[in-house]
């Protein structure tokens, strides 16, 4: 089943384009992640994609009307924002906000939603804490169980591993590969290619706004590609413990 | 605690509108005023019960609220605890109003003259921040327009005081600036009713977009938010209740300020469940600080805002010294 389509979306800033004519579709059990140096366009085609950035061409979920997209996709931004000190466990309840009718308030379901979300996330003892006085780290994991808890089939993150600790960094994306395997399809854009080798079904790799390359990870993660959009080259090897890859240096 | 909260807040404004009702120069027992409240017996009593106390009793309530609920409001909006409903302008612009209506002499060709212009320069500052904030844009723009607005009123009011030909006029601008309840009418009460009731109904269900704005603007879209609609009812509800607030009583500040900051940790920071704690709040606030101004210096007419602000501003320094020690 496919969950988003994304027909020739261009994103353009002043007159430059940051995402060009990018066409991809994804579809239920995929956890792909969204690869690229700074500046390549990866964040702008998410955000162009939910309609949050104006664009030309087609995103299948910018025709859809906002209450109805918000149960379809959740999206986690980069900047980490919690405004006020509120509890955890409120926190969390907003990504309920899309389930639930004008002046309803949460219901059971609602409730488990969120236990789930903050077990998922390891944050199970934490639902009475303001969200403010915990850790980085503590705090990116709230936001992703609150996306989580929205509880859409597809889910858009944005750097979501970035200063988490390798434990928590594997548990996240062993999470997200378990969603996918529920039938849940996941977008994630990361830096860290050793877990994104390890745990995406797929890879997107952008350069300069367009699709370089898009397929299974070790078919995008080539020594020419890597040399061409990343300017570095690496170790991958094919082992009982899955893939392993390893940047090793700088190209000049 | 929020659920001790609103049951708690309501009985303190209603107590403290009962004080205000036995509040005045005229020295009337317990008994006598609320039976002639009530029952209309004893002309004297009867006329300085419902035609002066009840109004301003009111009166009080209605800013109190209207003025907490704007402040929460646009807290919650601006993901900021220094908002204040001065801050978009509106506030300036109907105190122009009102200091040029004092400077023409519009304001003694009717009763209702001054709060009416008061009205027309908070509609204006509205569509000016409509026109300069733009469609699209997020917050940040929204300050700036109302900055900009602000200084621009606030020049041009020094300016009518400046070029006055009549001192007398500036006394009473100044006074008017300095913010009073005292000797409103029902007439006053029934002007600014239904512009604060509409300010009230579009603030008021405001509150699952500001919950949804803790997490950023974007995030909020993406819940389902539509931010462009909630900036406008914002803007609206904001408008009307501060400029119908500064049509009848002059400018009074601190309250949309100090009440928000000062609730907020009780009700868990939830930006949803503090706009009706702000309301009442509010109202608790001016009720009291309304009775103070007449037991202070009853023979003096002390102006509200200015016991306002010499009670709020030293209230606000408290608050930030406890979050800075909380914050260490």
């Amino acid at each position: 089943m496919t969950l988003l389509t994304l027909n020739r979306l261009t994103v353009t800033r002043g007159t430059c384009p940051v995402v060009d004519a990018a066409t991809l579709t994804i579809g239920a059990g995929e956890l792909v992640g969204l690869i690229g140096p700074n500046g390549a366009g990866k964040t702008s085609l998410m955000r162009g994609a939910l309609g949050l950035l104006p664009h030309d061409g087609h995103s299948s979920l910018t025709a859809m009307p906002p209450q109805g997209r918000a149960r379809h996709a959740a999206w986690l931004p980069q900047s980490r924002e919690i405004a006020w000190p509120v509890a955890v466990e409120t926190l969390v309840m907003l990504g309920r906000i899309p389930h639930l009718a004008a002046g309803q308030r949460p219901s059971e379901a609602d409730r488990i939603a969120v236990a789930d979300a903050l077990a998922t996330m390891d944050l199970t003892g934490f639902e009475a804490r303001a969200a403010t006085e915990l850790s980085g780290g503590e705090q990116a994991r709230v936001l992703i169980a609150r996306a989580l808890a929205q509880d859409t089939p597809l889910i858009l993150a944005d750097e979501p591993i970035a200063g988490l600790d390798p434990g928590h960094q594997i548990a996240t994306m062993a999470a997200f590969a378990q969603l996918a395997q529920r039938g849940k399809a996941l977008m994630v854009s990361l830096h860290d290619l050793g877990l994104a080798a390890r745990h995406c079904t797929r890879l997107i790799l952008m350069h300069k706004g367009r699709i370089h390359a898009d397929g299974p990870p070790a078919t995008v993660l080539t020594r020419e590609n890597l040399a061409q959009v990343f300017g570095i080259s690496a170790h991958m090897a094919q082992t009982a413990d899955g893939l392993i890859f390893q940047p090793l240096e700088v190209l000049t | 605690m929020t659920r001790v909260l609103f049951p708690l807040l309501a009985l303190i404004t209603m107590a403290l509108f009962m004080v205000s009702l036995l509040t005045g120069p005229a020295g009337f027992g317990l008994g006598e005023s609320l039976s002639a409240l009530v029952t209309g017996q004893g002309e004297a009593v009867t006329l300085v019960m419902r035609e002066i106390r009840l109004p301003r009793a009111i009166l009080a309530v209605m800013v109190g609220a209207s003025l907490g609920l704007s402040g929460a409001a646009l807290q919650g909006y601006l993901r900021n605890p220094l908002a204040e409903p001065g801050l978009i302008g509106v506030s300036g612009s109907a105190a122009l109003g009102a200091v040029i209506a004092m400077q023409t002499g519009f304001a003694a060709a009717f009763a209702l003259a001054l709060p009416l212009s008061a009205l027309a320069g908070a509609v204006i500052a509205v569509l000016l921040i409509l026109m300069l904030a733009g469609p699209r844009g997020g917050s940040l723009t929204l300050i700036l327009a109302g900055i900009a607005i602000s200084a621009l009123a606030g020049a041009l009011m020094s300016l009518a005081l400046n070029l006055s030909p009549n001192p007398f006029a500036t006394a009473e601008t100044v006074f008017w600036m300095m913010g009073s309840l005292a000797d409103r009418s029902f007439s006053h009460l029934w002007l600014a009713a239904p512009f604060m009731a509409l300010g009230w109904a579009l603030l008021l269900t405001l509150g699952r977009g500001l919950d949804a704005l803790t997490l950023g603007e974007d995030a909020a879209a993406a819940l389902g938010i539509r931010l462009a609609r909630l900036r406008l009812q914002l803007v609206l509800g904001v408008a009307a209740c501060v400029g119908a607030a500064t049509a009848v009583a002059g400018a009074i500040g601190f309250v949309g300020l100090v009440v928000p900051h000062l609730l907020r940790p009780i009700v868990g920071a939830r930006p949803s469940v503090l706009l009706p704690a702000s309301a009442l709040g509010g109202a608790a606030m001016v009720l009291l600080t309304d009775i103070a101004v007449r037991l202070v210096l009853p023979e003096r007419d002390l102006k509200l805002g200015v016991l306002m602000a010499i009670i709020g501003a030293p209230l606000f320094l408290h608050l930030i010294y406890k979050t800075r020690r909380a914050g260490a």
